[in-house]
């Protein structure tokens, strides 16, 4: 009896393991896939039956980086995303204040119904308004429309961690005669500092992505690396060591990122939806 | 605040106004009203109609594949075992990486003379598809990519609500003498299920107007095969500038997602 048990642990034990892995296999192959192809040669990558084992190049790397404005690229990146995310900060963290105090629920709904909003409804208004401003293809343009979808991501995760933080401290605050200023400024930020990194480092990452409205208002000066990488495709043969490494290049940032806020992510990325 | 209201609502103004209009980005002529035209023009636009049809079956597709993929990582990641955290952390990966630069590796994968799915697929015996390329596979293809970048969402979402559910329940069906399958079909999947609803609202209302890994992968190819909703307007707007018609599809498209996201959102409430 025990010994028939044992034996039926032991294999559910080996098809846990073998779903485990087929699961691991599944989510980690394209990543992996990408990183050896970007070390390997043209020649490499085409030959069918696909190589393992191969002498590897950093070639493609270099490639990349010297045949193109790469680091220009890459600052434009930088530069719209961190400006994206700082704004959102700024203007998010009051709104987000004053909706999880005042309970206004109006305004919360407001909020989410833009999360609902196709992006294409926000880009034509603004593409015919920034065009007639001749703001195509500027950083101000495509940081502006980048808010769209970082301010109410900001808001959004805020207004749950303002919400966890007792009322007592505020009117402590009041009693000691402390100004609404002051009482946000010196108790409330400090006190969501965690989501405040969090919720940045997800807008950034967010900002970071964005290739739909990047490809519509940014222009060859001023395009970001997702587009960047996109317009790679067209230049007629396929060169996938140079396309792979710039794909690394660009999500390196990104999983970094990601890693350092693993706790926050799931329920920023549900806006808030669930608190994981 | 006003400036938020104004970033906000000004744009679902305007489009609504221009939905009116004809009016072409290329031409100098101001916006001349037209009344309904453009929507009724819509009604009998074909590539708007089988638009909605392929946005439902991308949408509807990877959904349900999601959900049900994803309560099983979920289930399997809720045991014990050792490497658990390090798999959980793994699986964060997809959803995080910049889409446009994961669609160039499923690009690369699919493709038919150099991919490493045909040559996988000829390997164990099967006709070789031409993936993003063949009519019939494009969108298939297409959602294949949606699951990987998207089914650990669900997972980690569903773990998230395995590991808050009451544990009262199960001593019980333990001793009226249950089964594995019993307890998870009449207890985990009953408690799990408000969780399950709402990651699979956010899922819906996202795919409905997934834009990147299509344009990228397929730009809505080959032909009008891949072309949803979405990509359809994004073309009507930036690449034949269309400005009116595009807004009256943009009315329409919102009016649909609102519609989905309402159902879904009662659905949650109902039986509870």
């Amino acid at each position: 009896m025990s010994g028939s048990r044992n034996a039926k642990q032991i294999i559910k034990n080996i098809i846990f393991r073998i779903l485990l892995g087929v699961v691991l296999l599944f989510y980690m192959f394209p990543l992996l896939w990408m990183v050896i192809s970007s070390f390997k040669t043209q020649a490499d990558n085409m030959s069918v039956p696909p190589v393992i084992i191969f002498q590897p190049t950093v070639q493609n790397y270099i490639n990349v980086i010297s045949d193109n404005p790469f680091l220009q690229y890459t600052f434009n990146s930088f530069y719209v995303a961190i400006f994206a995310t700082g704004l959102a900060l700024v203007f998010g963290l009051p709104v987000a204040y004053y909706i999880a105090r005042f309970k206004c629920k109006k305004l919360a709904i407001a909020i989410l119904l833009s999360r609902m909003m196709p992006g294409i409804s926000y880009l034509v208004p603004w593409f015919i308004l920034f065009s007639r401003l001749r703001l195509v293809g500027t950083y101000t343009g495509l940081i502006f429309t980048h808010l769209t979808v970082t301010l109410p991501l900001v808001i959004w995760i805020m207004i749950g961690f303002f919400e966890d933080i007792p009322k007592s401290y505020e009117e402590a605050a009041f009693l000691d005669g402390a100004s609404d200023l002051t009482c946000f400024f010196r108790i409330m930020l400090p006190l969501v500092k965690p989501g405040l990194v969090s919720s940045g480092i997800l807008t950034f990452i967010q900002s970071w992505n964005t290739f739909m409205y990047s490809v519509v208002m940014a222009n060859h000066n001023t395009q970001t690396l997702p587009v960047a990488v996109f317009n790679f495709l067209s230049y007629g043969g396929i060169d996938w060591g140079g396309l792979t490494a710039a794909a690394t290049l660009i999500t390196l940032p990104v999983l970094v990122l990601a890693l350092l806020i693993q706790r926050h992510l799931v329920s920023g990325l549900t806006f808030g939806g669930i608190k994981g | 605040m006003i400036f938020l209201l104004f970033m906000l609502v000004f744009p679902i103004i305007y489009t609504v106004w221009l939905s009116f209009h004809r009016w072409f980005a290329s031409s100098i002529k101001e916006p001349q009203f037209v009344g309904l035209f453009n929507y009724i023009t819509a009604l009998s636009d074909k590539r708007f109609l089988l638009g909605i049809l392929r946005m439902l079956y991308y949408t509807g597709g990877s959904v349900i594949i999601e959900t049900i993929l994803g309560l099983i990582v979920a289930l399997l990641l809720n045991k014990e075992f050792r490497g658990r955290g390090l798999i959980r952390t793994l699986i964060l990966l997809p959803m995080v990486a910049t889409p446009v630069a994961i669609s160039l590796v499923w690009l690369m994968l699919y493709d038919p003379a150099c991919g490493v799915f045909g040559w996988f697929l000829q390997q164990i015996g099967l006709p070789s598809i031409e993936w993003v390329n063949d009519p019939k596979f494009v969108i298939p293809s297409l959602i294949l990519v949606d699951v990987w970048m998207w089914t650990p969402l669900i997972a980690l979402i569903g773990l998230a609500g395995l590991s808050s559910l009451p544990k009262d329940p199960y001593e019980s069906a333990k001793i009226d003498g249950a089964n594995s399958w019993q307890v998870f079909w009449f207890i985990t999947l009953p408690l799990l299920r408000p969780t399950l609803m709402v990651a699979l609202l956010f899922r819906t209302i996202d795919a409905l107007k997934w834009f990147d890994t299509i344009w990228v992968i397929t730009k809505g190819g080959p032909g009008f095969s891949s072309e949803t909703l979405n990509i359809y307007i994004y073309k009507t707007a930036f690449e034949y500038l269309n400005m009116g018609y595009s807004s009256a599809l943009l009315v329409m498209f919102f009016s649909i997602i609102l519609a989905i996201s309402l159902m879904l959102t009662k659905a949650r409430r109902k039986q509870w």
